[in-house]
């Protein structure tokens, strides 16, 4: 591998999926095979993930499990990842070529920051990732189908943003809250139903908590906190700090408290929230 | 016809070497220096926006003197074989050895092929990883690569900075001790630098994942004048922030 070095024409620019796409263009980015080697055999999905805005920025928090059919492929999945210092991505459909784009992504946001001197704006990295589920809709066509949800602090705005994708890699903004993947009708009717502009910190990551939980109650394919393991959903926030991961003792905690009011109204969700 | 005239091989080396020194010499110098959280470099450099030192990858930086554009080109070309490499195998196995070598092999090329050699001096510092000691990798405009472990000085009159540098050197030495020295050793006796003539960067332990930090001009002033002693304790919420963002790729579980 010589330096790579291109002549002013060639030059990809501050793209790391043209220098890829440059110096190999038989490898593909991203997994792929032709539509007519016939569908794709199962492989994982993961599931629920949900982001919500809050006072300071962005709340975002993704179950751990990942299915195959009705087996459980993985029970400590993780699907909340840092896209850069002040964005964070989160992943449901397809596992492999989810985590692969996150990969990608992650790698294109620190590649133009350090060619170009500067950060990509929210919107701008929004779009990036945009193109990247676009790029990968022949594969969502055999079924290998991959919806991130990405969410950041805007620097310029000082606020937080979400965005939510299609399988064409259509992103739309979304006011206050998202929720993806097969339990996010569920997670998204909770955060409706609690949330309010002027949410705190602790409150955010409470209603994230208590919408995964709900969502793993009436979805089969979302998993809920596994007490035994010790094993609970990824939260993370973003703010003006950037992002940061909780502590899994703090999520444990949000989740045991929620858990003890569930039991006293033995299951029933009315009345104590 | 015409015959090219002969001209001997010692004078056509001699003559791009001179080449090559006046254009870097015209330039202003740059210390980079290694001090106990890290490795720090100093570049006199007014401008805010055409860097001469930037970030390569998470514990590699890169800095050069001499004609911008040239080392310019040569910066993005480590960014981009750094994130290559990380991208295709892991980001441990980035590395500053391999680089540094490419980029002595690519100036030794240009040097002796090419009409005009580069006008320039870089240098790749790497911070070492899990007890490795800090390296410093100093390529000359012909390819020649030195390394170094305390200091390296690149640019024009690099011998009188180089002894002021060796004479205040000390093992362990604190970050605002390292940069008044090199500050010192760049202005010597006669001028002093203030911060808005410098560009300043450090590849700190305290920054996380991606170790490469700049100075800004309010920091260095402080620095500089000992209201405080360390990078990153003032700065710490938004140097933890990115601690955390960045340690969580998406192959790395904790």
């Amino acid at each position: 591998m010589g330096l790579p070095l291109f002549p002013p024409g060639e030059d990809p620019g501050p793209s790391f999926a043209a220098l890829i796409r440059h110096s190999d263009p038989t490898r593909p980015l991203l997994p792929s095979v032709d539509a007519e080697r016939g569908a794709v055999p199962a492989v994982a999905h993961g599931t629920t993930v949900v982001a919500l805005r809050f006072a300071d920025g962005v709340v975002m928090a993704g179950d751990r499990r990942a299915t195959e059919g009705n087996v459980i492929a993985h029970r400590a999945m993780e699907k909340v990842f840092p896209a850069d210092r002040h964005s964070a991505v989160a992943i449901a459909g397809a596992a492999g070529p989810a985590v692969e784009m996150v990969k990608l992504f992650q790698t294109q946001l620190e590649h133009y920051e350090k060619v170009e001197g500067v950060a990509l704006s929210l919107e701008g990295k929004a779009n990036q990732l945009g193109q990247m589920v676009r790029e990968h809709l022949p594969m969502a066509m055999q079924g290998l189908v991959v919806v991130p949800l990405f969410a950041g602090f805007d620097l310029r705005l000082g606020e937080g943003r979400i965005f939510t994708y299609d399988v064409t890699g259509g992103h739309f903004e979304e006011a206050d809250h998202a929720a993806t993947g097969s339990g996010g009708r569920d997670a998204r009717t909770t955060i409706k139903l609690g949330w309010r502009a002027d949410l705190g910190r602790d409150e955010g990551v409470e209603l994230a908590v208590r919408a995964l939980y709900e969502a793993a109650d009436e979805d089969s394919a979302t998993g809920g906190p596994d007490l035994v393991r010790g094993i609970f959903p990824v939260v993370a926030t973003v703010t003006a700090q950037g992002y940061e991961r909780l502590a899994d003792a703090e999520v444990a905690q949000s989740f045991t408290s929620l858990v003890e009011r569930r039991s006293l109204g033995r299951g029933l969700t009315g009345g104590a929230p | 016809m015409t015959m090219p005239f002969y001209v001997a091989p010692e004078q056509v080396m001699k003559d791009r070497a001179e080449y090559a020194q006046k254009g870097i010499a015209r330039g202003r110098s740059l210390v980079a220096c290694v001090y106990d959280d890290g490795i720090l470099v100093v570049a006199e450099n007014p401008s805010r926006s055409l860097h001469k030192v930037s970030e390569i990858y998470d514990r590699i930086a890169f800095a050069g003197v001499g004609k911008y554009n040239e080392f310019d080109q040569l910066r993005v070309a480590g960014v981009r074989h750094a994130d290559t490499k990380g991208f295709a195998f892991s980001r441990e196995d980035v590395d500053a050895r391999s680089l540094a070598n490419l980029y002595a092999q690519f100036l030794g090329q240009v040097f002796t092929h090419e009409m005009k050699p580069l006008e320039v001096e870089i240098l790749v510092a790497e911070l070492g990883a899990d007890g490795k000691p800090d390296q410093l990798y100093h390529i000359a405009y012909e390819g020649t690569i030195t390394d170094e472990d305390r200091f390296a000085v690149l640019g024009g009159e690099t011998e009188t900075i180089s002894d002021r540098v060796a004479e205040s050197y000390r093992d362990g030495w604190t970050l605002d001790a390292a940069l008044r020295a090199a500050v010192a050793a760049l202005a010597g006796p006669d001028r002093t630098l203030e911060p808005a003539d410098l560009e300043v960067a450090v590849l700190s332990r305290a920054n996380g994942r991606r170790a490469f930090r700049r100075l800004g001009h309010e920091e260095l002033a402080e620095l500089l004048s000992g209201k405080r002693r360390g990078a990153t304790r003032g700065s710490k919420a938004a140097a933890s922030g990115a601690t955390n963002a960045d340690d969580g790729g998406p192959l790395r579980s904790e």
